[in-house]
């Protein structure tokens, strides 16, 4: 018995060691020129190939992209969550970020303008395409799958698109709601809705453009979804930031974004 | 299968489960020998998180480690950090949440310990330290064991408290259960399938050996 206890505490301190050891490189990794990105969700796909040109180019700088709806990341950047630079899926929670000083203002950013569409499964019965916004009141519908628009742009933009059009209370009940845009469609991929409302980038991007039919809401039938960004006060990483900003900002990062289905401010 | 996430649950768990191993086994002790009356207090509130909801515990340490609370300010004054969405927030975090995973299973064996036994050495005049060294902690290993194994498991697992305080950051606080909810959002089914499977794995792995250990004792 006295034994395995010398064993044991022979080797809880080694243990101890090796995991500390390792901490400390995982530390290391992440200050050695690392852009680390909140990203709203409706840029999931958009983003992972915009990072992936951007390295192409700047092959020193690391980017870490976490995916989220932006309310959820006001409210974590407001503790002070350590990321460098945020891509929201609207304007404004950026521009309440540089108002209460967490963010640089002169960082301010718009990159590009959003837009909805309504989603159905490939093999659903609904004609999405002919019925437009009614295609939501279709009898087989018994779930419409929306992001939350308590703290996800695209929730909020899909709700005044329903009150726009005119159908937003004979579904009300019938809305669930997903932590973000890419929830409400990954409930609609997965079975769990019928239809949802989700943005046409992820009705584009690779992981979902195969298995859905969408139809386009009108772009005047919500408030202009203009995208913005910026960088956070205590970026550790200015220049890589930046990099990364102007390089969405440029004719490349446009193109990437065009393909994904996004327009751009004045257009 | 994410890797990288694999990685930081284990560390996260690893780190946990140390400190749980060195705050607890005293704290467990002092319970199993304190005739003290308002003892019961002291344990309701080791239990609480087994029953508290993830995110009654998350939002409360999100409130405490925040840069507007004296524990978050005083950790950056002296870190240069915050501790808001870092690995040492969640460390912290991880502790609170399998602190009772760890403590009652500690406190159980000490408590099954013959006291005449741990009587006898003091009256030896064997001291308390050296008590607890030769005669508790031997007799009780099943017990500590086991609360090891479920502290780290129970760790491994956490999600909503996670969720609560971490903030999803690869490499930092991104563990495996926030990268299985990941992956299924982004309709990565197979990727999370994989990683589901390995903690599956995992779990059912950490209860055999806790039972096959208890078994042996009995």
């Amino acid at each position: 018995m006295w034994n395995r206890l010398k064993k044991i505490c022979v080797a809880f301190p080694t243990l101890a060691a090796f995991a500390f050891a390792d901490c400390a490189h995982l530390a290391r990794a992440a200050e050695q020129g690392t852009v680390r990105v909140a990203s709203a969700a409706d840029l999931r796909f958009t983003m992972d190939e915009i990072v992936e040109a951007f390295r192409r180019e700047r092959p020193a700088v690391d980017v870490l992209v976490t995916y989220g709806s932006s309310g959820n990341f006001y409210a974590q950047l407001s503790n002070r969550a350590p990321f460098d630079i945020f891509f929201s899926a609207d304007v404004d929670y950026p521009r309440r970020l540089i108002r209460q000083g967490l963010a640089l203002a002169d960082s301010e950013f718009l990159y590009a303008v959003g837009r909805l569409v309504i989603w159905v499964p490939r093999n659903s019965p609904i004609e999405v395409e002919k019925l437009g916004m009614q295609a939501l009141r279709s009898p087989s519908v018994r779930r419409i799958a929306i992001a939350n628009p308590r703290h996800a742009p695209y929730g909020r933009a899909a709700e005044a698109a329903m009150k726009s059009l005119g159908v937003f209370d004979q579904v009300k009940d019938q809305l669930v709601l997903g932590d973000s845009v890419m929830q409400a469609a990954q409930f609609v991929d997965s079975g769990g809705a019928e239809i949802g409302i989700i943005s046409h980038s992820l009705a584009l991007a690779p992981a979902l453009w195969d298995k859905g039919r969408f139809w386009e809401v009108p772009i005047d039938a919500y408030p202009r979804q203009e995208q913005g960004g910026v960088i956070l006060s205590w970026a550790k990483e200015r220049p890589a930031a930046d990099a990364l900003r102007y390089f969405v900002l440029s004719e490349g990062g446009k193109a990437i974004l065009r393909r994904h289905g996004f327009r751009f401010q004045g257009e | 299968m994410d890797f990288e996430a694999v990685w930081v649950s284990m560390q996260l768990a690893w780190w946990t489960t140390v400190t749980l191993f060195v705050l607890g086994l005293p704290l467990a002790y002092w319970l199993a020998v304190t005739r003290w009356r308002l003892k019961f207090l002291i344990e309701a509130i080791v239990v609480l998180p087994m029953i508290l909801p993830p995110t009654v515990l998350g939002f409360y340490i999100l409130i405490a480690v925040g840069p507007l609370s004296p524990l978050g300010q005083t950790y950056e004054a002296m870190v240069g950090r915050s501790l808001a969405f870092s690995f040492q927030g969640l460390w912290l975090a991880s502790v609170l949440y399998s602190l009772p995973f760890a403590v009652r299973p500690f406190t159980t064996a000490f408590a099954g310990v013959d006291r005449h036994l741990v009587e006898a050495s003091w009256c030896l005049g064997v001291s308390r330290l050296r008590t607890f060294l030769r005669v508790a902690f031997p007799l009780s290993w099943a017990g500590i064991l086991t609360g090891v194994i479920l502290s780290f498991a129970h760790t491994l697992g956490e999600f909503g408290v996670v969720l609560m305080v971490g903030g999803n950051i690869p490499g930092v606080t991104r563990t495996v259960s926030i990268s299985i909810y990941d992956e299924v959002q982004a309709v990565n089914y197979s990727k999370a399938a994989m990683t589901s499977l390995v903690l599956l794995a995992f779990s059912f792995l950490a209860l055999s050996v806790t039972h096959l250990v208890n078994r042996k004792t009995l």
